[in-house]
């Protein structure tokens, strides 16, 4: 098998160590993955035999059930591990996850933790592809992916587009793999929020600052508004809630004065009536479901050149339907 | 594992036999020397030192050509762990791995399991210390009571008992109030307040340096500005007090800045630089490694410099490792579960010598300076000085010899070090406490 520039390693911890170039072809790769799903049998025998775990560190319903979808659809044997809590669960290590994984010779694992550095720690122990679903603050790439893959879908190109993520940047880890990830593709960056949860030295990544969220939509073409995590107004980082949505909310009336009409994305789930308004959530310019949509497409994208598939071959892979 | 080199005693002669070191470049800045000399150590003093000395009968004659003879090197900031953490490092194994490292003392920090609090407490480190049969340890006790920040501990017993200093280290002494009851209280005893400066508001949930590496691995800084406040309001009190404050592993440009204005005022400050913030930064972590995972963090470019700067023109005067011994499974997990510390005891004079001396930034007699002289002063220990009649503690330096840090070598329990596989110019040879042979290069 020849290696092209879609493959980009044994892992994906991340997008930061990504070219531009390789980036495109997980997205590329990822078109002809969208059509499976709208298939009556939604199964290709592409990861027929290889053995996936899901070994997630913390809870997360909508991650892990996208993983899962994509592993199916490409015939894989997925196992979940859910252990919720603290990174060290019962005393267990994740040197001695690290060595039982191996010992089960697993051939990928999916693994979602809540300290940063968890899944390339995981990666320089195990032979198996590693996948980060999110480790700590630091990235989440196949959120970073597929929200590229909706901008490129809705705004034609992702060159050129300006993207401001609005919220928590600081502990961000879909902040970080965006701002990756776009800027590669060469969009205009920008994020938005609480000072306080502004991590110090980010406009060094080539992303600008706005403090008041209405300079945000008056610049942007697009806006990823993330989740504010509830135990961020506990620690004090916010005052409340109310003040959040006041100030940082994306609501009908903020956007009314956009002078062009804005996308709106948001990774989930969201805290309806305090980072963005019900009626933003469910209107028009929201392209919050095609990210669920592609989502599953991009992952399977991942899996599949992982598993060491042809970008070009993406076609002609998915056309082998299980019968 | 490989073969531990050096354990060795040298039991050719016997012990308390005179040794004549011949021929040496003796720097010993206590007395402004620096020359080709005869050393002479007999009964546990120094007997003599000049050209040409004979040899008394039945002593033992170093042939020192080409190599460095100066006073023992003390390390005022080490973590032995003993009690409760023999796992990552005894008070035996410290003492050895001290020795090996060319030190002839150390300071052994309070923060164990329980805490030296007491003055039971510093006569076990002591005791155990002498039993060690190596480098000299000289317990500190504890500022307050289980390293609390409530109330003062017995430093008046513990000084009584062998204490040669107070500190909290591993717990910033946050409250300002007991930190200038500290400062006065311990004025009498003439022992020195040490603090490592972090104001744990500033520093909060903080896994690293603070800047654009922490904000790229998604990990939380802790900024310059959690060591500048304490270091800051640490010198005010002093100022108010008249205290000694002995500040430890000073990291900061600003803090430096702080430190070379009070000390021109006149504040009784002396301050502690570590090789690790003289040579390595924050881009050190890079890959989550937890072997670069220490407090206070490695700071940024121009933050290695002013430390550099500082330790050059005497602002931090003394060189410290604060050797952090850590069993190997504890720095092998996350990056924010990892332990802080590196161990320092058997690379420190290397460093120092090959990347500090070896480029010109400071020559041998400031190295010594910094690594023996002015410890022993801001402690008050005996030692520090080759003059005639004090302490035989010596150490030998072959300041040609090249070597590779490995790390599965060291004496000391625990390897996590993050200068594994660095080679340098320049290591101890022999080291003696009290007129005996400690430790010998083989
Ligand atoms: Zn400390």
């Amino acid at each position: 098998m020849t290696p092209t520039v879609a493959h980009f390693g044994k892992d994906l911890i991340g997008l930061e160590p990504l070219t531009g170039d390789q980036i495109r072809a997980i997205l590329d790769t990822a078109e002809p993955f969208k059509e499976i799903s709208e298939r009556r049998i939604k199964k290709v025998p592409v990861l027929r035999g290889k053995t996936i775990v899901n070994l997630f560190f913390e809870p997360s319903t909508r991650t892990r059930i996208s993983f899962e979808f994509a592993e199916k659809r490409l015939s894989a044997d997925t196992v979940n591990i859910q252990t919720a809590g603290s990174s060290v669960v019962k005393g267990e290590t994740l040197v001695d996850t690290a060595r039982n994984l191996e010992a089960m010779r697993i051939d990928m694992v999916v693994m979602r933790h809540s300290a940063s550095g968890a899944a390339r720690f995981l990666a320089e122990r195990i032979p198996s592809n590693v996948i980060n679903a999110g480790d700590g603050s630091h990235e989440h790439p196949t959120q970073g992916l597929l929200d590229l893959l909706t901008i490129r879908d809705n705004l034609g190109k992702i060159e050129g587009a300006k993207v401001c993520i609005v919220g928590d940047i600081l502990h961000s880890r879909v902040a970080r793999s965006n701002i990756y990830g776009l800027i590669k593709l060469g969009a205009e960056v920008a994020v938005c929020g609480p000072p306080t949860l502004q991590p110090v030295g980010i406009e060094e990544l080539g992303v600008h600052i706005f403090n008041r969220v209405e300079e945000a939509i008056e610049w942007a073409d697009a806006l990823n508004v993330l989740r504010l995590q509830l135990e961020r107004m506990q620690s004090g980082y916010v005052p409340s809630l109310r003040e959040y949505n006041r100030l940082w909310g994306i609501s009908t009336a903020r956007l009314e004065h956009a002078p062009k009409e804005l996308l709106i994305l948001h990774p989930g789930p969201m805290n309806r009536g305090v980072e963005i308004d019900s009626d933003v959530a469910d209107g028009e310019h929201s392209v919050i479901l095609d990210q669920v949509t592609n989502g599953v497409a991009v992952r399977m994208a991942v899996l599949y050149l992982l598993a060491g598939g042809a970008p070009e071959k993406a076609e002609s892979a998915k056309g082998g339907a299980e019968s | 594992m490989k073969k531990k080199t050096g354990a060795k005693a040298a039991a050719r002669f016997a012990d308390g036999a005179p040794i004549l070191f011949r021929g040496g470049r003796v720097v010993d800045p206590s007395q402004s020397l620096d020359g080709v000399k005869d050393l002479l150590l007999v009964d546990g003093r120094v007997e003599a030192l000049g050209k040409g000395l004979s040899a008394p009968d039945g002593a033992r004659v170093v042939d020192c050509k080409g190599l460095v003879v100066m006073p023992g090197l003390i390390d005022v900031h080490v973590h032995l762990r003993e009690p409760g953490g023999e796992h990552k490092e005894t008070i035996q194994t410290g003492a050895r791995a001290a020795a090996a490292g060319g030190f002839t003392a150390v300071g052994a920090m309070p923060n164990t399991d329980p805490p030296i609090d007491n003055p039971a407490a510093v006569a076990f480190v002591l005791a155990a210390g002498q039993r060690a049969g190596a480098a000299r340890v000289y317990p500190l006790g504890c500022i307050s009571v289980g390293q609390k920040g409530e109330r003062l501990a017995e430093i008046g017993e513990m000084v009584a008992a062998g204490a040669v200093g107070i500190t909290d280290d591993g717990h910033p002494v946050m409250d300002s109030g007991l930190m200038r009851l500290a400062l006065e209280y311990a004025q009498i005893f003439g022992v020195p307040v040490a603090d490592h400066p972090e104001d744990l508001g500033l520093s909060r949930g903080g896994a690293m340096n603070e800047g654009l590496v922490a904000t790229r691995l998604g990990l939380h800084g802790k900024p310059n500005a959690s060591e500048d406040v304490h270091i800051l309001r640490d010198l005010i009190v002093a100022e108010l007090t008249g205290g000694h404050i002995h500040l430890q592993h000073v990291s900061t440009r600003l803090g430096i800045d702080a430190i070379r204005q009070a000390k021109a005022r006149g504040v009784r400050v002396t301050a502690e630089a570590t090789p690790h913030h003289m040579l390595l930064t924050d881009e050190a972590v890079e890959g989550y490694r937890t072997e670069a995972k220490m407090n206070p963090p490695l700071r940024s470019r121009a933050d290695v410099d002013a430390v550099i700067e500082g330790f050059r023109d005497g602002t931090l005067d003394v060189l410290a490792t604060d050797h952090a011994p850590h069993h190997y499974d504890e720095k092998e997990q996350a990056f924010d579960d990892a332990p802080n510390g590196i161990v320092g005891l058997e690379t420190a004079l290397g460093l120092v010598h090959a990347h500090l001396v070896g480029p010109g930034v400071i020559d041998l007699s400031t190295m010594v300076e910094r690594m023996s002289v002015s410890p022993a002063k801001a402690f008050n220990l005996p030692g520090g000085t080759l003059r005639k009649g004090s302490p035989a503690d010596v150490t030998v330096m072959d300041p040609a010899h090249v070597w590779t840090i490995d790390a599965d070598t060291f004496l000391s329990k625990s390897h996590n070090t993050p200068f594994n596989g660095w080679e340098l110019a320049g290591r101890a040879v022999m080291t003696v406490v009290g007129g005996r042979v400690v430790w010998e290069l083989e």
